[in-house]
């Protein structure tokens, strides 16, 4: 056994339980730059890991095979550390709004980044259980963290049930797999699931499984929570839920079906195909009439989620590192998009689309940052979400060609349309900020260094992924290779 | 390699869009400068290049190739064959004259201005550009400014209903032709998207027939809609009747072009067989744009809806130039995309100084204005009758060679194209001038002033001097086009060759006769 390999994942957790620490003797006016302590120990992490070749950069497997460390681990490790950090940035913004608690709460989101780089590792029904559940306890909790709040409060209510329900079936789903086929590890299942392909309760088991992945996804149909708790949550949390939470349900879902069950994937595409369709289709069709930001972002994920799903549905290696690359693109904007939403909703009560009215007044560079972002998830080139579009489509039109499966022609026609329909609500966002009659107060939005940083990163991000794709896309490429279909 | 000018012709704009963001918005004659700078410097870089260009020189010149993603075979190319030179000196005097128009903008002209110089600088590197994904890619990049000018400057109470219409039409359009753009790479298999090297991989190994037969109708129906084919034209002359004259001039007169482009430089080389079953149901789709969108053109009382149904119209004669298949259609098709890039910039640079000055485009309501605007007036009656063919504009040359060119495939087709031609556009145009530069002159309109300052007059002059010039000497753009149309050509007749004799010979063979 390498225990090495875990070192980035002991220091995470050390640090998460110093953030817990330094609450006893932090006064409690400071305790708002513990975020930037923490985003500054994870960027020199994240910075060792580039450096220095010997800190979770050599590849082999822990614990009995349990835990694995390849170029996909790695992919999705930089993925969660750069999310953590930049998700840190909006919560030190919005840290007035949580009254008590403010270091738990950050240590909190340390520890859900812990479970997602597990995740990332995972190699194992075991480590893949733990991990989910790591991340989604901790989300309970930051979830409602707003105790004052009803809508806080409701939306932890319905993420824990619905997440427990998951839960339940995704364990069950194990034990069927376990039952039938006697495997815990992925390498291992992989050699027989073969065999087991007429196998109904093991079939069941998967299934069931792919329910609870589906759930963290949020594709449909376990997509029913996340516009109320995208709308309810801390923006912070809402954040993390949709690039963490999401990127950790999609790591989980490449390497259960490619690495455990490729078999069961290969004879599942027509499966994989319509659950991607609809998925596009109901995101984009509910996001039309949404006026709350949150909840217009929430659908906008499950359309998202469809999206990544395309490449999910080609069962081929250029879709997965498609969909590596348009999660690389989607962290920067999704970020951009909730620091704006943090900054200019601080002083509202309402989270409604009007409340970005003048922001090209109050703020030209929070509204040139959302403006950008808009036109990234829409797909409008040289942004990132534009190539991400682009190579996810590729991948399903090559499918198309070398399956001759009818399915994936129509899957791209949804696509498309879906596409189409995402141009009326993010357009209909950037016409709010530029060009609404009834602002009413337009007084100047002060940023602090911090936010600004924060904005600079995500637009470089943006324009960078979408500009100079090769770098992010060898990245992926590489870790779709360590996936071996 | 060195920078090509090229790079210089479409960054210009570009550049100068990004100069923008950071002039504070009420430096206004600053803005104004900056935008007018960069149009110029790409517009005389443009000149310069095709004063340079060597007709029949093998291959591309001005040529530059950067590699950019290289696991896809995407690099940024440049470069021109006597296909798109033309377009891209036309581009770049059109952009230029939108951009002196823009006056008549007094709201958000920051805005404004970064949105145009986006637009014009976006499809003149689509136009330049070697590489299938740079192509589309660029020519998105230049499209989505248009929906948002359209929405916030536009004029006339349907104005929401037409930013909505033209969003979708064109977004579907261009998405369609993204597919068909994917899927011709993923079946060409030379794994590249150079268009170039593309072209070469498939001389060797032609793409099947049955995979030709879903991707042609994908490229021609998707850059169908972008050029209102009919009957998927109805965007057009509504978005134009609402559009700010600018951002009408810019798309009507290049972003139009794109998907005629497109159909000549890849669909017609790449897939000969599917071509030559499909060109014949163009040629009648064809007639619906002139025949069908003509007298629709007739029936209009507001001038900008004429105009825009006769632009849709005269894209049947370029629809019809490309169906013929032949060295003289393909040339006077190129030589219309040109020529109808330039008079469409004037007609509606012309309507919208009217509007401008008077507040309606009802033809019932105008009348007379000769009188006062005697060069606007003069201006908008060349206009008119370069559009309805008159010989001496460079329209006249396009579609003579485009009906000689057809008359040898489709006959009948070309009977009633000319009559549509001749008859329908004459009609509407003549009654344009009638009913606004004639007759009696409303009060009202006592105290509008002509264009008397320079730089007001300066659009129209070089837009009506570049009719004049290439109307009189031809031979400037046709010598660059045959060499390059003869190889499209080519290209399209020698591939279908081989199948011929074993599949299809009956149908293929007596029009293959009369191609060469």
């Amino acid at each position: 056994m390498n225990s090495s390999l875990i070192a980035l994942e002991i220091c995470v957790l050390a640090l998460g339980t110093v953030l817990l620490l330094a609450d006893f003797w932090m006064p409690v006016e400071r305790k708002k730059f513990l975020a930037y302590f923490a985003a500054i120990a994870l960027g020199g992490l994240l910075l060792a890991g580039f450096s220095d070749s010997s800190f979770c950069q050599t590849f082999g497997t822990a614990f009995n095979g349990a835990f694995v460390e390849d170029a996909m681990a790695l992919f999705f490790k930089r993925f969660f550390l750069v999310a953590a950090i930049l998700v840190l940035f909006v919560t030190a913004e919005f840290s007035d709004k949580i009254a008590a608690g403010i270091s738990e709460y950050y240590s909190l989101i340390i520890f859900a980044l812990a479970g997602m780089l597990f995740a990332a590792s995972a190699n194992d029904f075991v480590m893949l259980f733990v991990s989910i559940e790591l991340i989604t306890v901790t989300f309970y909790v930051l979830v409602s963290f707003q105790r004052a709040k009803l809508t806080s409060l409701e939306a932890g209510v319905k993420y824990l049930i619905i997440g427990a329900l998951s839960s339940a079936f995704m364990v069950f789903g194990i034990a069927l797999i376990w039952g039938t086929t006697g495997k815990m590890n992925f390498t291992e299942l992989a050699a027989v699931a073969s065999q087991f392909l007429d196998n109904k309760i093991f079939l069941i088991g998967v299934l069931f499984l792919l329910a609870g992945l589906g759930f963290k996804i949020a594709a449909v149909p376990f997509q029913i929570w996340a516009p109320d708790v995208y709308q309810g949550a801390p923006t912070p949390t809402t954040t993390f839920l949709a690039i963490g939470s999401k990127a950790a349900g999609f790591v989980l879902l490449l390497r259960v079906l490619f690495a455990a069950i490729p078999a069961v994937a290969e004879q599942w595409r027509d499966f994989l195909i319509i659950i991607s369709g609809i998925t596009i289709l109901y995101g984009n069709l509910c996001a039309l009439p949404q006026r709350n930001l949150k909840r217009l972002f929430g659908y906008s994920s499950i359309s998202h989620a469809g999206y990544l799903l395309l490449g999910v549905a080609a069962v081929s290696a250029t879709g997965q590192s498609a969909v590596m690359y348009y999660l690389a693109g989607y962290l920067f904007t999704v970020v951009a998009t909730f620091i704006v939403i943090v900054l200019v909703m601080q002083n509202l009560e309402t989270e409604d689309i009007s409340g970005l009215a003048g922001l090209n007044q109050r703020s030209p560079i929070l509204a040139a940052t959302m403006t950008l972002a808009m036109a990234s998830l829409a797909g409008v080139p040289p942004l990132a979400g534009f190539f991400g579009k682009f190579l996810l489509l590729k991948a399903v039109i090559g499918q198309g060609i070398a399956t001759s499966n009818h399915g994936y022609y129509c899957l791209v026609f949804t696509a498309l349309a879906g596409v189409l329909i995402s141009f009326y609500y993010y357009f209909g966002v950037i016409r709010a900020i530029y060009w609404s009659k009834e602002a009413k107060d337009l007084s100047p939005i002060q940023l602090s260094g911090a936010a600004k940083l924060a904005i600079t990163i995500c637009i470089a991000g943006i324009v960078w992924i979408g500009i100079f794709p090769n770098t992010i896309l060898n990245l992926a490429d590489e870790a779709a290779k360590s996936l071996g279909i | 390699m060195p920078i090509s000018i090229l790079t210089y012709i479409f960054c210009a704009p570009l550049l100068a869009a990004l100069a923008l963001v950071v002039v504070p918005r009420n430096y206004r004659v600053i803005i104004r400068f900056i935008a007018l700078l960069g149009t110029f410097v790409s517009m005389v870089l443009a000149i310069k290049m095709f004063c340079q260009f060597v007709p029949g020189h093998d291959g591309f010149q001005f040529e530059q190739q950067i590699p950019w993603v290289n696991s896809l075979g995407i690099s940024y190319h440049v470069g021109v064959d006597g296909l798109n030179v033309g377009l891209i000196l036309m581009g770049a005097i059109v952009a230029f004259a939108a951009a002196c128009c823009s006056w008549e903008i007094q709201t958000r002209e920051k805005e404004f201005y970064i949105l145009l110089l986006i637009m014009s600088g976006g499809i003149l590197g689509a136009f330049a550009s070697l590489d299938l994904f740079f192509f589309y890619a660029l020519h998105e990049f230049a499209l989505v400014p248009t929906f948002i000018m359209i929405g916030i400057w536009g004029r006339g109470e349907r104005k929401n209903y037409a930013t909505f219409q033209i969003t979708i039409y064109l977004s579907i359009g261009a998405l369609i032709a993204l597919i068909g753009l994917i899927a011709l790479y993923l079946q060409s298999g030379a794994n590249t998207f150079d268009i170039p090297k593309i072209i070469e991989h498939v001389k060797a190994n032609p793409i099947a027939t049955n995979a030709q037969n879903f991707i042609f109708p994908l490229l021609l129906f998707g850059f169908g809609i972008l050029v209102s084919l009919w009957p998927f034209h109805s965007w057009a002359p509504l978005g134009y009747g609402s559009a700010p004259a600018p951002t009408a001039m810019i798309h009507a007169g290049i972003l139009k072009k794109f998907g005629l482009y497109g159909l000549t430089r890849i669909a017609l080389p790449l897939m000969p067989q599917a071509a030559h079953h499909w060109m014949t149901i163009l040629a009648w789709l064809c007639l619906g744009n002139i025949l069908y969108v003509g007298w629709v053109a007739m029936r209009q009382r507001d001038l900008n809806l004429l105009i825009g149904n006769s632009s849709v119209a005269h894209m049947g004669f370029i629809f019809l130039g490309i169906a013929s298949l032949n060295l003289i259609g393909i040339t006077g098709a190129v030589f219309i995309m040109v020529a109808h890039g330039f008079l469409a910039a004037l007609t509606f640079g012309l309507s919208g100084y009217i509007y401008q000055k008077t507040g309606t485009l009802e033809m019932s309501e105008l009348g007379g204005l000769c009188r006062k605007l005697r060069f606007i007036g003069t201006a908008l009656l060349m206009a008119a009758m370069a559009g309805c063919g008159l010989p001496g504009f460079a329209n006249f040359v396009g579609e003579v060679s485009v009906f000689f060119a057809s008359w040898t495939v489709f006959p009948v087709v070309t009977i009633l194209a000319v009559w549509g031609a001749l008859v329908i556009g004459g009609i509407y145009m003549t009654r344009a001038v009638r009913k606004i530069l004639h007759g009696p002159l409303p009060e009202k309109y006592a105290n509008v002033a002509d264009a008397t300052n320079v730089w007001r007059k300066l659009p129209y002059a070089l837009l009506l001097a570049s009719l004049f010039v290439f109307g009189c000497f031809p031979k400037l753009l046709t010598n660059q086009i045959t060499p390059d149309a003869t190889k499209i050509v080519s290209m399209t007749t020698l591939i279908t060759a081989k199948p011929n004799m074993v599949a299809v010979s009956e149908i293929q063979s007596p029009k293959s006769e009369n191609r060469n």
